[in-house]
């Protein structure tokens, strides 16, 4: 995973409460099975007036000027500014591979929906959290200021304003290093197998039937609905 | 422990929430930031959300810890065209879903996992077939890369939705680093009226405490209006957890729960099943266990619910208007709802019987089981379809609820009615196959999500019961189902 300590990038508003991860991601590009190639439809419903699907070529679809990610003043950006409840429904990961593909690093946001939020930090990806006050703040300077940026130091858990005033936030421990450092989660609980083993080996003795019940042998061939009537008939 | 016999006014120190015992059971280690590896007892698995955890895997070169774990099918994207589906995948014209579906298949072979495949009538949507083939029992820690994983938590379970690459942890350490949520309780007291359902309690909830009131939170369904309710009625209500922002939703284990589990395939039998049983019988909160928050209805309040917006908090019941954006307290809120009516093609003040449907869908994990399928039976029976309603689909849940159904004589009503009995999977409800809306159309849904273009591009969703979606395909328009004239 690609490590985030400190960025510094150009600020895109999304003035909206309760984006979802349809909006993020829609259904129709779910059917790929990479996890790279969704920046080009990120917000595809907001971004293009026609409705798109996986290969339609870029220069026939329509695009939505008026949409921010559409204009001139946010072309280059990395860091998005959001309404409460961001990332909301679906636990469609492919929302967050197409934010991270388009180029975003950092979501500033004063509240998101918790399973997009564990996403984010599986792509390195920092989903920061300020008070409503102040992502209002954020969204009047953006909005006044073209070529507004903002730099953020996970290290500090700082969001620092072109004027220099500076806000905190909070970030638990073990997401923040895992970041910092670009950690790969699943070596990381690996470290931790002999606990997992003797856990693993109580619980079997202790609640049995927990155990050993599936597995392609017991499923067996594929049954149909005749092979229930001539059982139950049976 | 020291605290163990500490009795406080009457309240033992230790009393517990369901949600803290079965935290406290799956815990294998608590890491010294706050985070914990919780022990994950069974993984579904389907098409969408598994391949790149699966290729995940193959490039690390791990294998699936504990294969048994395990169980998958596919669901999100398969064809519900009975015609098509006898085709197979072969008969899949689109070629990146037909891809996506046998990447399932073949993933499951390589690595040793039990599939119900396509058309074996064990096949059906995930949170379907987990608890009706036994794989999910009471007291499982359970997860699966879908967000309405929740609706297994009516076992009294801790059921959650996970992202891809959570489904690659899990598989390759049978683990998930958590950390613990909050305790909440929604308790809803007293007795439904006939005609409110599970799902306009659940709706209600939503719209009392909004789309992410329980964001941090497990929520414990409890009081005496949620004891009354089927499992099946309970998986409804525990589904759209999430819609509420709670990752997790559960109900305390009763005798219901018991019987429900009894018998099924995969669930314990002889001695196991005696001391699964002891154990399921302690899965309840204590008398005095603490919550961070107590959400209280009365079951005497609630009104069949339709959703007029595009966020399942924006609800009303059914002999109420479209509301107005100044009705709401705040400036963001006023904006949300604007764009919302606008979206939806409504205005202010329209009664909500007067919204005209162009289809109806009648499946999804939300409502797509048997007493589901049985209850539009019974508004639809001796009715015909509104000419001016284009579809109206019935997806049953799962290949056994279909079957049940057909044993039962249901599809006949819906067919003699113009509505169309279809195969087991995931449709309309997110429209990765061909059922969607089309741009505009407004569709009465037993889904869980009405977000913009959710059933389709341009479509427009309702939230309502199955018999609510039933009378709204007989009559064109929403309709009190109270007042409804059943033929026998």
């Amino acid at each position: 995973m690609r490590a985030l300590d400190q960025h510094k990038g150009l600020v895109m508003p999304l003035d909206r409460p309760n984006v979802d991860t349809d909006i993020i991601m829609p259904k129709q590009y779910l059917k790929s099975i990479k996890r790279t190639g969704f920046g080009i439809n990120l917000f595809d419903e907001l971004r293009y007036k026609d409705e798109g699907w996986p290969g339609k070529p870029i220069e026939e679809r329509e695009l939505n000027a008026d949409f921010v990610l559409n204009q001139d003043r946010y072309r280059g950006v990395s860091v998005l500014l959001a309404r409460q409840n961001f990332g909301c429904g679906s636990s469609r990961e492919h929302a967050p591979w197409a934010i991270e593909d388009f180029g975003f690093r950092v979501i500033i946001a004063p509240s998101f929906a918790d399973i997009f939020y564990n996403n984010c930090f599986k792509n390195g990806l920092l989903p920061l959290v300020l008070s409503e006050a102040q992502v209002d703040q954020l969204f009047r300077e953006v909005e006044a200021n073209p070529g507004y940026e903002l730099d953020v130091s996970l290290k500090d858990q700082t969001v620092t304003l072109p004027g220099g005033e500076t806000f905190e936030f909070e970030i638990d421990a073990f997401r923040k290093d895992c970041l910092i450092k670009g950690l790969d989660d699943i070596g990381l609980t690996l470290e931790s197998e002999p606990e997992i083993r003797s856990y693993e080996q109580r619980r079997r003795q202790q609640k049995p039937w927990l155990f050993g019940v599936i597995s392609p042998e017991q499923v067996g061939p594929e049954q149909t609905s005749r092979d229930m009537t001539d059982k139950e008939q049976a | 422990m020291q605290n163990k016999n500490l009795v406080i006014a009457g309240i033992p120190m230790t009393a517990q929430t369901l949600y803290d015992k079965l935290w406290q059971d799956h815990v294998v280690k608590e890491r010294s930031d706050g985070s914990a590896l919780i022990y994950i007892d069974r993984h579904l698995i389907h098409e969408v959300t598994s391949p790149q955890a699966f290729e995940g895997l193959r490039l690390a070169g791990r294998a699936p810890w504990r294969i048994d774990s395990n169980i998958a099918t596919p669901d999100h994207n398969v064809s519900t065209d009975p015609v098509e589906r006898q085709g197979g995948y072969a008969a899949v014209k689109d070629e990146t879903s037909r891809i996506q579906l046998q990447t399932l298949d073949d993933n499951c072979e390589e690595f040793g996992i039990a599939e119900f495949l396509l058309n074996d009538i064990r096949q059906g949507i995930v949170h379907v077939i987990g608890p009706e083939t036994g794989a999910v029992l009471p007291g499982m820690t359970v997860v699966c890369g879908d967000s309405h994983t929740s609706t297994h938590g009516a076992l009294g379970c801790i059921a959650q939705g996970i992202g891809t690459s959570e489904v690659e942890h899990v598989l390759a350490t049978q683990c998930l680093v958590s950390v613990k949520q909050k305790n909440m309780l929604v308790r809803v007291d007293g007795e439904l009226k006939t005609g409110v359902t599970a799902k306009d309690v659940v709706l209600a909830v939503i719209g009392k405490i909004g789309t992410a009131g329980g964001t941090g939170y497990a929520i414990e369904f409890g009081g005496s209006a949620i004891a009354s309710l089927s499992i099946e009625g309970r998986m409804t209500v525990c589904n759209m957890a999430i819609e509420a922002g709670a990752r997790i939703g559960m109900v305390a284990v009763d005798q219901k729960t018991i019987d429900y589990v009894a018998g099924r395939p995969f669930s314990p039998k002889g001695k196991d099943w005696e001391a699964a049983v002891a154990h399921w019988n302690t899965l309840h909160s204590d008398q005095g266990a603490i919550f961070d928050e107590i959400v209280e209805l009365d079951a005497a309040d609630i009104e069949p619910q339709v959703s007029w917006g595009t966020s399942p908090e924006m609800v009303a019941a059914v002999n109420a208007q479209v509301p107005s954006p100044e009705s709401f307290d705040n400036k963001v809120k006023q904006e949300g709802v604007a764009r919302a009516l606008e979206y939806m093609g409504l205005e202010a003040g329209t009664p909500i019987q007067n919204i005209k449907l162009d289809r109806v869908f009648i499946g999804s994990c939300t409502n797509s089981r048997i007493e589901d399928i049985r209850a539009a039976a019974q508004v639809v029976k001796g009715h015909k379809k509104a000419d001016s309603v284009k579809q109206a689909m019935i997806v049953p849940g799962s290949g056994q609820v279909k079957y049940q159904a057909e044993q039962e004589g249901l599809h006949q009503i819906f067919v003699e009615a113009g509505f169309e009995w279809r195969d087991p999977g995931c449709s309309m409800c997110l429209a990765m196959n061909a059922d969607k809306l089309g741009p505009g159309e407004h569709c009465a849904s037993t889904s869980n999500r009405n977000f913009e273009s959710r059933q389709g591009f341009g479509g427009r969703t309702h939230l309502v019961s199955p018999a609510m979606a039933a009378a709204a395909g007989i009559a064109g328009h929403f309709v009190d189902v109270r007042n409804w004239e059943f033929q026998s």
